[in-house]
């Protein structure tokens, strides 16, 4: 009698509590928090908690766990296992790194979870690697850098020194880079992930014939170099990639970066009304402006919620299809997934520029328009 | 001019491990002591730097803050843990010494926060200067490498012309004896102490200023400072010079070579991770030929 009423009593708990599942999605953000890279992590991580905030009742659906990976490979599997193991999350999404990513999403996704990118986007995961239950919010890794390379073109430089960090997002970088790049390049550099000093690179570009320097160093990465670069006096013009002049370095690395060009799918003046909110409530709420990285993620958490208004979790196919619909307001103005479920979006030029006391992006012109990536051929799905 | 700007970058890291080393080296000569906790140190003085230099607006205030942290935050450590270890074997040292980065890495992180800082140079410092032959060089890092040369002699003065310096070779040659003969020894390896975490820090600052102030930012460079106490031999400031800049040159130059040499062969990815593996192994191959040439290191006195 007694067992009969503990069994009634835990089928009613494990009902009620497969009921209070079903209404929220539990998501976990794996990002960076410490260390050279936490400047990335803060603001992937700041951009998707004001959108849940913004999104008022519709926002409390969902569960958020955070955890840092202190941008190391190890620590973010450990991580994942866990996220998805124990802590049973429905969605996965946050890494900023790209040899992190490539660690923890095939696995992510072979385990029925689905992984939404809020930076980085290897091409291993675009084109022959992609998956149903991986789509990237931000871009395809070669983008930023292919619109670099057609404002390279265009800007008319002859010759450049072109540099990233040794792991799979530098080497799409260059990749990229040189796919629209029609001049010459002199030299092709790769540097390590984490280096923090550049003294024997600077040397390199003083003793090349290159007209320019393109260089692609996210984080704390291109603060050491542009602080570096600024003190040999090489002089060179350098472009590069929105990472490379984003919000989180431009105060760091101060004056020396007035006047770069650089190149990104988001920009803080970009003219429409889901981007004006996103920077007003941003300032608002952190008291700083918002980096490209705080805007992927804000966009991120725009497309969860609009899929979760649609779907289920619980039914992959039908929430598959809801996010692949992106039927949400872009900071970025249009939006929509190509056949790998990476974005077709328009490509800017950007100017560091002054307003008042604080170094920022201004939009100079467009880069690239409706552009998709390389790989997405290469998938089928 | 390429292959002279990365000698001078070469002597430029050079010296940064030697002010690393030298500390780690009386410290290992004098009182017997691995101390893992030698880069913690170096963190401690770069950021009292970056703390004093953002609070007062002068970046040499916060350099001689940066020497006084370390040397307190060391005669701290030594007076209430490091004392209590002379009598134990090494892996007990390494252990507590390994509790000690963990100690200072989440005391720094609590008081500071995940987020590297960075110092800004005075206009005194910064640009290049042209040298003769036409080379331009950062300024800043002409300075290290003077830095890292009056510490030398400064070193030098200090252990063959002065009192204490007599106390300390005493005390490296035979610790009872010296002991017996009246010398405080508990204050003498306190001040020994103090004086090689004042240059570990010394050396945080300058390194912070180029590149950027975080937790952590010591253990990196402790690795290639005990390669070089070991190369230049346990004991030696001598010793710690010259296996710091052997160093320093060999992973510059090997950095800066081996990948356009190795690029003519391979594709530039590979080349790049090939060559900058092949010039990290180099040092440990300095190491190896040095220790089977002479075990006791270049200028090292016991075997």
């Amino acid at each position: 009698m007694e067992l009969k009423r503990l069994l009634i009593c835990g089928t009613a708990a494990l009902a009620l509590a497969g009921a209070a599942q079903a209404e929220g999605v539990k998501v976990g953000m794996i990002t960076t928090l410490s260390g050279g890279g936490a400047g990335l992590g803060v603001d992937t991580r700041d951009g998707f908690l004001l959108a849940l905030k913004n999104a008022g009742d519709a926002g409390k659906q969902v569960e958020l766990v955070i955890e840092d990976d202190q941008q190391k490979p190890d620590v973010a599997v450990q991580i994942a296992d866990k996220m998805i193991q124990s802590e049973q999350v429905d969605v996965l999404t946050g890494i900023v790194w790209s040899n992190l990513a490539m660690a923890v999403v095939p696995a992510a996704v072979a385990q029925d979870k689905f992984y939404l990118s809020t930076n980085a986007a290897p091409s291993q995961l675009a084109g022959a690697g992609c998956n149903p239950k991986y789509f990237s919010v931000s871009y395809q890794n070669d983008n930023l850098h292919e619109a670099a390379g057609a404002h390279a073109t265009d800007a008319g430089i002859g010759k450049v020194f072109i540099m990233a960090p040794n792991y799979p997002a530098g080497q799409d970088s260059l990749a990229g880079f040189k796919r629209f790049y029609k001049g010459e390049v002199v030299s092709e550099v790769y540097t390590q992930v984490g280096q923090t000093d550049y003294a024997g690179e600077i040397a390199q570009i003083r003793a090349s014939d290159a007209d320019a320097v393109f260089f692609f160093l996210p984080g704390g990465m291109g603060i050491a170099f542009m602080k570096q670069y600024a003190e040999s006096g090489v002089g060179k013009p350098v472009i590069g990639p929105a990472f490379s002049f984003s919000q989180d370095i431009l105060p760091a690395v101060g004056d020396a970066a007035l006047g770069v060009k650089n190149t990104a799918q988001w920009s803080k003046d970009l003219d429409n009304e889901a981007n004006k909110a996103f920077v007003e409530t941003f300032q608002a709420e952190y008291g700083r402006l918002p980096s490209l990285y705080a805007a992927q993620a804000y966009d991120t958490a725009n497309l969860l919620l609009s899929a979760i208004a649609k779907a289920d979790v619980g039914d992959a196919d039908a929430f598959r299809a809801a996010l692949a619909e992106a039927d949400f307001p872009s900071v970025r103005g249009k939006f929509r997934f190509g056949p790998n479920q990476h974005p077709i979006q328009d490509y800017y030029v950007r100017e560091v520029v002054k307003e008042g006391d604080v170094l920022t992006n201004k939009i100079i012109g467009p880069a690239m328009t409706d552009h998709g990536d390389a790989y997405a051929e290469q998938c089928s799905m | 001019m390429l292959l002279a700007e990365q000698a001078l970058n070469g002597l430029q890291y050079g010296m940064m491990l030697f002010l690393m080393a030298a500390g780690l080296t009386l410290v290992f000569g004098v009182m017997g002591l691995i101390n893992l906790a030698h880069g913690s140190l170096y963190m401690t003085g770069a950021f009292a730097c970056a703390a004093v230099a953002a609070a007062t607006g002068s970046f040499w205030l916060g350099l001689v803050a940066s020497l006084a942290a370390a040397a307190a935050a060391g005669a701290l450590v030594e007076m209430a843990v490091i004392r209590r270890l002379y009598a134990r074997d090494h892996l007990d040292q390494v252990l507590a010494t390994f509790a000690l980065i963990l100690v200072f890495s989440e005391g720094t992180r609590w008081l500071f926060g995940s987020f590297p800082l960075y110092l800004k140079l005075p206009a005194s410092l910064s640009g290049a200067v042209v040298l003769p032959g036409g080379l331009h060089y950062p300024l800043f890092r002409l300075v290290i490498i003077g830095f890292g040369a009056a510490v030398a002699v400064g070193l030098w003065w200090l252990i063959t012309r002065t009192r204490l310096g007599i106390r300390i070779r005493a005390g490296e040659a035979d610790r009872e004896m010296i002991g017996a003969l009246g010398v405080d020894i508990a204050r003498l390896y306190t001040i020994v102490f103090a004086l090689g975490a004042a240059l570990a820090g010394f050396a945080g600052a300058l390194v912070g200023t180029i590149q950027s102030v975080q937790v952590g930012m010591g253990e990196p460079v402790l690795i290639l400072a005990f390669v070089v106490v070991v190369i230049g031999g346990i004991g030696s400031i001598k010793g710690a010079l010259v296996g710091a800049l052997l160093v320093g040159m060999t992973d510059t130059l090997g950095k800066a070579l081996l990948p356009g040499l190795l690029s003519r062969v391979l594709d530039a990815s590979s080349a790049n991770t090939i060559g900058a593996s092949l010039a990290s192994v180099l040092i440990y191959v300095l190491m190896a030929v040095v220790l089977i040439l002479r075990p006791q290191g270049l200028f090292g006195a016991r075997g």
